[in-house]
């Protein structure tokens, strides 16, 4: 299959913080990638990078086999934080990248019966549809996160880019977004790449789980998860096989952690 | 409001002129130096067409001055707040500009344009733009920098990202600003027609106090305080009228 990312030895620095190192990584088109690493490792520089929303500093970044520099169009965001506008209804929240994304901008008058169909759609897989009309203060924070799971997907992108976006919602609700999302990806099967703390998270939902670094951070490991049958469900928690897995990737993180200072920490922790 | 705070509100004002009263009474306090409320209340009913007079002037060149500065501060918020170059090149410039007494810029106006209402408009002005610039530009800056990512990996431009948030954005910044504004506006007309006019309240004062009336002078001060408040208060329901989003819960916030 052809890859629609690929990473070539980037590196991102902030100033002198160097962010990301010698990252090298590839996305296959119409697969789901996860990327998981210790905090700060540059997982959502690795997002911006991809994105075009950053230049790299060195290395280069290729979309559909050729190098980025800038924003490329073919992309939906969402991130920990829903960010849906206040003052706009679900509806309307979700149409907002078709008011931006071109072509659609300049059919959104003509169109906009078909693209209303097209979020109320969107908003029915995520079980919203009843809500098209509420603000987002009416909404929870799993509801708030369903509306802009279905914005980041409404200008029907080919790589759906997701930013821990589960990460602030409790554990029930996180399993059913999980579901939703890969009903979704099942059915559409756009590219997509995952950034996430939660280590279930990612074998459950992709196809590839990328292993980080510490910062700077680079790929030090990629665990193939395709031997999970799809549609996954409540038995793939309880299959050996994944929870094997899960040790193992959890071993791999821990042992990015930085060593810890013994002298310092025994003083603070010994009762 | 509860209707607690509601009486509030009345209660402290009257409670305070009560206060006033007595001690003008109690103190023998003579109403040259500090005339009692009820003097007040007379000199207001004896000189309401001359009241009248000057404080529609005053009105009138409020209101203008005050116009003029919520398209000019909303403009220019808008620039400063969504151009990095605008804000680095003009915000040094507005502070100082803020800073100047506009006291001091009168004269100036008054050899330019003569006495009278345009000197006022343009103090109004001077006086109110500041704040609404400052909060548009505000609402525009603070604009989260992940929906910003959003809408730039959606190819959106500047102007793009401005119109379609940042400007709905920043409104509740801009209502809370009008309120404060025309406030410093009637301050602007009044420091004007104190200085240098025929007419307004600023003219009646400076011309009441010179001829010892000083209860009328304190008429005046009234009439401008209650000007000020009924305008807060117009601003105020708009406010509320026009940005119920931002005062339900609140969905602003930063992630990581
Ligand atoms: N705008 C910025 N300016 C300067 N340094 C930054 C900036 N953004 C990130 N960094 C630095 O880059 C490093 C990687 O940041 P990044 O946000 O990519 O980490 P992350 O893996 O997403 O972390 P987390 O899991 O906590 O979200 C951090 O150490 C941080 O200090
Ligand atoms: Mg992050």
């Amino acid at each position: 299959m052809k890859n629609l990312v690929e990473l070539v030895n980037v590196s991102l620095s902030y100033g002198k913080t160097l962010a990301v190192s010698d990252l090298n990584m590839t996305v296959a088109a119409g697969s789901f990638a996860a990327v998981v690493g210790p905090s700060g490792c540059g997982k959502s520089s690795l997002m911006k990078l991809v994105t075009g929303l950053m230049p790299a500093t060195s290395g280069s970044v290729l979309i559909d086999e050729k190098e980025i520099d800038g924003p490329v169009n073919i992309v939906g965001m969402a991130f920990q934080n829903p960010n849906l506008l206040p003052w706009r209804t679900t509806l309307e929240n979700v149409l907002l990248p078709l008011e931006v994304v071109r072509p659609e901008r300049h059919q959104f008058r003509a169109k906009r019966k078909e693209f209303v169909e097209r979020a109320m759609d969107l908003l029915r897989i995520v079980g919203l549809d009843s809500f098209a009309d509420h603000y987002p203060w009416q909404l929870s924070g799993g509801m708030q996160q369903r509306v802009s799971l279905c914005r980041s997907l409404i200008h029907q992108p080919r790589l759906l880019m997701l930013d821990e976006p589960f990460g602030a919602l409790d554990a029930f609700t996180r399993e059913e977004l999980w579901d939703v999302l890969q009903t979704i990806w099942l059915e559409r099967k756009f590219t997509a790449i995952l950034v996430t703390h939660d280590l279930r998270e990612a074998l459950y939902l992709a196809d590839k789980v990328h292993v980080m670094s510490n910062r700077p951070g680079r790929v030090v490991r990629s665990v193939d998860t395709t031997e999970f049958a799809r549609p996954r469900d409540e038995h793939t928690f309880i299959d050996p096989k994944f929870n094997e897995n899960v040790m193992e990737l959890r071993a791999e993180i821990r042992a990015q952690r930085l060593p810890v200072d013994i002298k310092t920490t025994t003083a603070e922790t010994t009762p | 409001m509860t209707r607690f705070e509601r009486l509030g509100s009345v209660f402290l004002p009257v409670l305070l002129i009560f206060i006033w009263q007595a001690a003008c009474v109690g103190f023998k306090i003579p109403s040259f130096v500090l005339p009692a409320p009820s003097e007040i209340a007379i000199a207001l009913w004896d000189n309401l067409y001359i009241i009248w007079f000057h404080s529609s002037q005053t009105l009138l060149t409020t209101v203008i001055g005050f116009a003029v500065a919520v398209v000019f501060g909303a403009l220019l918020g808008i620039l400063v707040g969504s151009s990095r170059f605008a804000y680095s090149s003009l915000y040094p410039m507005l502070v100082g500009f803020n800073s100047v007494p506009k006291v001091a810029i009168v004269p100036i106006l008054v050899v330019w344009f003569g006495i009278g209402t345009v000197p006022a408009i343009l103090t109004a002005f001077m006086l109110s733009f500041f704040p609404i610039a400052v909060n548009v530009a505000t609402g525009l800056a603070t604009i989260e920098p992940e929906l910003r990512d959003v809408l730039r990996s959606l190819g959106a431009n500047q102007l793009d990202i401005v119109r379609k948030i940042g400007i709905p954005r920043s409104l509740p910044y801009l209502f809370a600003s009008l309120k404060i504004s025309i406030t410093l506006a009637f301050v602007g007309s009044v420091i004007s027609e104190t200085l240098a006019s025929n007419r307004g309240i600023g003219t009646l004062m400076t011309q009441a106090s010179a001829n010892f009336r000083v209860s009328l002078v304190f008429a005046g001060l009234v009439v401008i305080a209650a000007m000020g408040i009924a305008m807060y208060v117009i601003f105020a329901i708009i406010e509320k009228r026009m940005t119920a989003w931002a005062v339900r819960g609140t969905t602003f916030g930063v992630g990581g």
